[in-house]
């Protein structure tokens, strides 16, 4: 815990953050826009924005999906009065571990360099894709934020 | 400065805001008011084992033995459908924090315009298309977020749940996308076992009649009385509502649209989650994936970093550790010193290019941004304190 409360008076500070909405063009089935926000526009390169973006849909799409899968497996539940649910992860369960895997793969290999951090978006609730945008000190005088806003700057 | 270290374990659902009551450190979640769902458990276990009782041991003996074990059977299945619609979070969606409630304030109002001084702004809807018809989606002022679709606040428990169904005494708790299925199947399989238990008490008593005469077999088995009228009384609501949950997820809908008249064809507004088909509907609903929660009542919050006992003097409260039964207004502290520091680790590495551990996520797996929690954050917020202190 001290390492990172130490890193965090020399480390950058966080500028803003970005939410990407849900997508509800298709019903309730969990997919997320892809939609670049403008925000983003100076740090990241659109086409790998929205390819993390697609490929998070895929994985949602897999784990919802209303198949053979999906039937067996609520059969098998069902027969054992969901007790199976007690020792055997659902399927979605399993997709979210991929996805929880695949995000961190992400956040290591694209985002963080480009000072951006992704949050899973099974901690705040699959309303949303959280980016976090921090400050490029790398850059010279570039302020990623478009919104000022006193709710979301550092004190 | 010295101080005594104390590390305590606080797991988040001691830190939800709403007005759920947790057992078995969080394993459990129920709704608050709890005495009807006794009084379920106590009719059906009390009306089976006077079935047991009375009517087991001669069906067995004069009928067939099956009688008994598919009674059990029926009854052990009906329990643990019960206790899971009980016990399971419905499909709870946890409050926005901070920055997401300020991004859509800032989102409405850019949206809504400057609204003159003194009149009322416009409501707070958003309109989404669902498969080519317009839904409204309203913002909870509670919760801080515009609602998805077929979400609902239930104002007993405090909670928007998503698919919200409705809340129910009976099980103690709300139904929603999570339990809808274990709540349906719990009624259908009472409705069997109330059916199963009236039929075999009035078989029993009519056996019995022939041999010994009515009065006498009403006077050895007094139980049977008492299992007729709950079984009566009981079949007409239980087997009613099984019917009309049959119906409405044939249409693919929830006991909320329907009372609301969300869907009834009115300013042509179809239900756009149906797929037109009875066989679809059903399997979407019963035989669809196993939604999992998003709450994460058991993980642990920051609170598991070691407090200080004797805090320095800051304008914050001192960290409450006992569970919050309040509503959490989120916008009273401030949530980046914390989440920050967690995010710290993963840039300041990025920006030094260093081959440091592969970890942008905190070390240990717990260490998550916790839900809408001004406590944790205070906390945190003492430590980074003491540590400048320091």
């Amino acid at each position: 815990m001290f390492h990172n409360l130490q890193e965090l008076r020399q480390s950058p500070s966080l500028a803003t953050k970005v939410f990407i909405q849900r997508d509800y063009s298709e019903g309730t089935v969990c997919r997320f826009q892809i939609k670049f926000p403008s925000e983003l526009g100076s740090r990241i390169e659109r086409t790998l924005f929205e390819d993390t973006v697609k490929t998070l849909n895929t994985y949602y799409a897999e784990a919802e999906k209303v198949g053979g899968q999906s039937y067996m497996e609520g059969c098998l539940a069902c027969a054992t009065a969901y007790f199976i649910f007690l020792c055997m992860e659902t399927r979605y369960e399993k997709v979210l571990k991929k996805i929880s895997g695949y995000i961190q793969e992400q956040n290591e290999k694209i985002y963080a360099p480009r000072g951006l951090l992704l949050t899973d978006p099974v901690e705040r609730g699959m309303r949303v894709i959280e980016v976090s945008v921090f400050e490029d000190r790398g850059s010279s005088g570039s302020s990623p934020s478009s919104n000022v806003s006193s709710g979301i700057s550092q004190r | 400065m010295s101080a005594v270290m104390i590390a305590r374990k606080v797991r988040k659902w001691e830190k939800l805001p709403g007005k759920n009551s947790f057992c078995c450190d969080g394993r459990v979640m129920m709704a608050r008011q709890k005495g009807v769902f006794y009084l379920t458990v106590f009719l059906i276990v009390g009306t089976c084992s006077l079935f047991f009782a009375f009517e087991c041991p001669y069906l067995a003996t004069h009928l067939s033995p099956a009688i008994p074990v598919f009674a059990i059977v029926l009854f052990l299945f009906v329990m643990a459908m019960l206790l899971r619609t009980s016990f399971s979070d419905p499909g709870v969606l946890p409050r926005a924090l901070p920055e997401e409630a300020t991004f859509i304030e800032m989102e409405i109002e850019a949206a809504n315009g400057n609204v003159p001084a003194g009149q009322r702004p416009p409501p707070r809807i958003r309109n989404v298309q669902i498969n080519g018809q317009i839904v409204k989606l309203k913002y909870c002022h509670t919760c801080k977020i515009f609602r998805p679709p077929r979400a609902s606040h239930c104002s007993i428990c405090d909670n928007c749940v998503d698919r919200f169904d409705h809340h129910c005494p009976w099980v103690g708790n709300c139904v929603g996308k999570r339990n809808y299925r274990y709540f349906y199947l719990f009624t259908l399989s009472l409705s069997l076992l109330t059916i199963y238990i009236f039929t075999f008490a009035i078989v029993h008593v009519v056996m019995r009649s022939v041999d010994s005469g009515f009065v006498k077999t009403l006077q050895d088995t007094p139980g049977t009385v008492l299992e007729v009228l709950v079984c009566f009384f009981t079949l007409w609501s239980v087997v009613g509502l099984t019917g009309f949950h049959s119906y409405l997820i044939s249409l693919n809908q929830t006991t909320n649209e329907d009372i609301k008249g969300s869907w009834s064809g009115k300013n042509r507004l179809q239900n756009p989650y149906s797929h037109k088909n009875i066989v679809k509907n059903c399997c979407e609903v019963l035989c669809g994936p196993a939604y999992p929660s998003v709450l994460d009542r058991r993980g642990l919050t920051q609170d598991d970093l070691p407090v200080p006992a004797s805090t320095a003097a800051q304008s914050n409260p001192v960290p409450q550790t006992t569970k919050t039964t309040a509503p959490l207004i989120p916008n009273e502290h401030t949530p980046d010193d914390a989440k920050s520091s967690i995010a710290d680790s993963a840039i300041s590495h990025a920006e030094k290019g260093s081959p440091s551990p592969k970890k942008e996520k905190p070390s240990t797996p717990a260490k998550v941004p916790p839900l809408a929690s001004p406590e944790t954050d205070v906390e945190a917020s003492i430590i980074i304190a003491k540590e400048k202190a320091l």
